[in-house]
């Protein structure tokens, strides 16, 4: 195996739980609404899927279990967003405090425990010989799951009339509502699927990633993942360029270690870079070229 | 039989709930909603509790005597007020201008970084040192606090991610001073500096650990802040700017003076708050030298509507809980995060609770109209 593959390999395995917070983040303020509660999200996810895994043995209920918990947790932003019309920062904010509070209490019982059942990686013959390319081909099935995912995704958002609702209703909803669409159900579906996939998210890295439950293990990954979802333009497809250099970044910080460089410096580089990214990423004139949400972050309201 | 004729007149009635918008808001309404709602956010924290496994009524009782119960709570609840309330009073201001920083805890550790600095390795004269640090703890939150709101004026990026991200930036250069170059001699290790000589530290009220440089200046600058916001030009622009920025435009408002000025500000107060934990509660530097007050000033920010007198009083009724938190931490053996669960759902709560000063839930029962 050489050099080059192995780091693609880390690279993608380090991007993919960013991968999966970012796509659902990408269809929720494609949708108008900004959830910055991600990071709360992931962290239910985190610990929902690793409790599960340990009571049932299974790492698929695991996986499950924290799908459905990251939904269902979105949902209190939700309903604070779309039906209160509360403001979106405070609200997500709200979600990060209260997923984190909730999921250290009821973890703590967890701390330091280790589980059975692991994801394999299933490494495809010949393919993953290739030399750098190579590192595409040995994964665990998420990863590759990730950018089907992220295929589809794209596919929905661009192709077909449930991206075009979606899209509209995140551009003008006072037409989409008038047109008969149900803005808020649209925007509740779109909340809701950030969770699921906010929640797989955070279960990638206590199932497999980083396996364990610890306090603070989701170290800003919402967050980054909500400055991916802008550098990514929105698109799908975009997400997955953003994570994996994403992963690549943090696979790089362990590298430099090995260079004499010191380790709580190293831990600064993903947030540094998250910010250069994003000031790149939003140059006025390309946001207005390249679709920012009109409505993003304006609770709608039928006024009557 | 006239209870039962009554039941089914009732029953024949329509019953209709509808939201109506408020044409006029109230301040006592505003208050009395605010405070309904925090009250509201108990029971709901008393669930999370019973499914750990401790019950809540005896959790709550812990926590208020704990917070507010003795002279020694109360004393200690005005050492978590100080950091917590200059934090919160400069969110306050911030908010008011729609610029949301949340970037206090970053700020208050290059605060107190900074302040280490002066205090071991300036050659800063004695009788300067205090007055020194209080200064340099000022600058340097505000310089931390200048960057995002220089990349949010000049070119539009998001200040929420940006501050964040900050605050990880500023914990890893804490981390790296701790356990790198300055690294106590006599520290056996520890990741942490050496104490502060006896000038530098700031001094207490006599039994407490009260540093009342800190209180004086918080009690001042939220006196200051409050006739700046309601007496003052410069507060109607700050108010301007984050109701109507386009209106403020037009009325020839510098959006990027009035942003910067409030970052400054409320960035010099989250590093007033780091030289007082770290001059005057530590006395030397160390990894966990904030437990996420900039995080927790949040919510007084909101809890007390922005309003410097109100975010000051709702930052020591917080204070209270964050002590009394700490007690039952230890009693009753519960993590570290409980803190986040306190903020978390006041702040929802409190959010959820300003849909009903703007808007009104009416209750029609036939001919007869309620509304909350």
């Amino acid at each position: 195996m050489d050099i080059a593959a192995s780091l693609l390999a880390e690279a993608i395995k380090a991007g993919t739980p960013l991968l999966f917070a970012t796509l659902g983040e990408v269809y929720c303020e494609r949708s108008g609404v900004i959830n910055l509660g991600l990071e709360g999200i992931m962290t239910i996810g985190a610990l929902t899927g690793f409790a599960t895994t340990f009571i049932t043995g299974s790492i698929w209920m695991g996986f499950l279990a924290a799908m459905l918990a990251g939904g269902v947790f979105s949902l209190i932003h939700a309903f604070a967003s779309i039906s209160l019309g509360v403001n979106q920062t405070v609200s997500g904010l709200a979600t990060v405090m209260l997923g984190t509070g909730i999921s250290s209490l009821l973890g703590k019982r967890y701390v330091g425990l280790s589980l059975r059942d692991r994801l394999m990686p299933m490494t495809i013959p010949f393919l993953s010989e290739i030399p750098v390319l190579g590192g595409f081909f040995r994964h665990d099935p998420l990863a590759y799951a990730g950018i089907v995912i992220a295929i589809v995704m794209w596919y929905v958002l661009f192709k077909t009339r449930i991206g075009i609702i979606i899209r509209a209703v995140g551009e003008k909803p006072e037409a989409v509502d008038a047109a008969g669409v149900n803005v808020y159900l649209v925007r509740y579906i779109c909340v809701f699927l950030g969770g699921v996939l906010g929640g797989l998210g955070g279960a990638y890295v206590s199932l497999y990633y980083t396996p364990g439950w610890r306090e603070g293990i989701m170290m800003g990954r919402g967050w980054i993942a909500l400055a991916l979802t802008i550098f990514s333009l929105w698109n799908p497809i975009g997400s997955v360029l953003g994570a994996f250099l994403f992963g690549g970044v943090e696979v790089l910080q362990f590298h430099l270690q090995e260079y004499g460089v010191p380790a709580s410096l190293l831990g600064a580089l993903p947030y540094v870079v998250t910010i250069i990214v994003l000031t790149t990423s939003s140059f006025g004139f390309m946001r207005r070229k390249l679709g920012v949400p009109a409505a993003l972050g304006k609770p709608y309201r039928r006024e009557s | 039989m006239l209870i039962f004729e009554r039941t089914v007149s009732l029953m024949k009635t329509s019953l209709n709930i509808r939201i109506e918008k408020r044409l006029a808001a109230s301040k006592t309404n505003n208050i009395i909603i605010r405070v309904l709602f925090t009250i509201l956010s108990f029971p709901f924290i008393g669930i999370w509790f019973a499914i750990y496994g401790v019950n809540p009524l005896d959790a709550y009782i812990k926590i208020f005597i704990g917070g507010f119960g003795s002279s020694y709570g109360l004393s200690e609840t005005i050492v978590k007020m100080l950091p917590i309330g200059l934090c919160a009073v400069g969110l306050a201001i911030a908010y008011k201008a729609r610029v949301l920083n949340i970037g206090a805890e970053g700020q208050l550790i290059m605060g107190s970084i900074t302040t280490t600095w002066v205090a071991l390795y300036s050659n800063v004269p004695p009788g300067l040192a205090v007055s020194v640090m209080l200064l340099a703890g000022f600058i340097a939150g505000a310089a931390w606090a200048i960057i995002p709101a220089l990349l949010k004026t000049k070119l539009g990026v998001n200040e929420v991610i940006v501050t964040l991200m900050m605050n990880y930036i500023s914990l890893s250069i804490l981390n790296y001073v701790v356990t790198g170059p300055w690294r106590g001699e006599a520290q056996w290790g520890f990741p942490q500096t050496d104490l502060f000589p006896s000038y530098a530290r700031l001094p207490t009220l006599a039994g407490t650990r009260i540093h009342y440089h800190t209180l004086a200046i918080l009690l001042a600058s939220t006196i200051l802040l409050y006739i700046l916001i309601y007496k003052t030009t410069i507060g109607y622009e700050i108010k301007l700017v984050g109701n109507n920025p386009d209106a403020a435009r037009y009325a020839g408002i510098s959006l990027s003076k009035t942003i910067l000025l409030v970052m400054v500000l409320s960035g010099g107060l989250a590093g007033i708050a780091g030289v007082g934990e770290v001059a005057g509660i530590q006395g030397r530097l160390i990894r966990g030298i904030s437990p996420g007050y900039g995080y927790t000033a949040i919510i007084p920010a909101w809890l007390g509507g922005l309003d410097p007198l109100a975010t000051l009083a709702a930052s020591f009724f917080i204070s209270g809980l964050m002590v009394g938190g700490d007690n039952i931490q230890v009693s009753l053996r519960l993590p570290s995060g409980l803190v986040y669960l306190f903020n978390g759902t006041i702040l929802l709560f409190v959010i959820s609770g300003e849909f009903l000063t703007r808007y009104k839930v009416v209750l029609q029962v036939g001919e007869r109209r309620i509304w909350i």
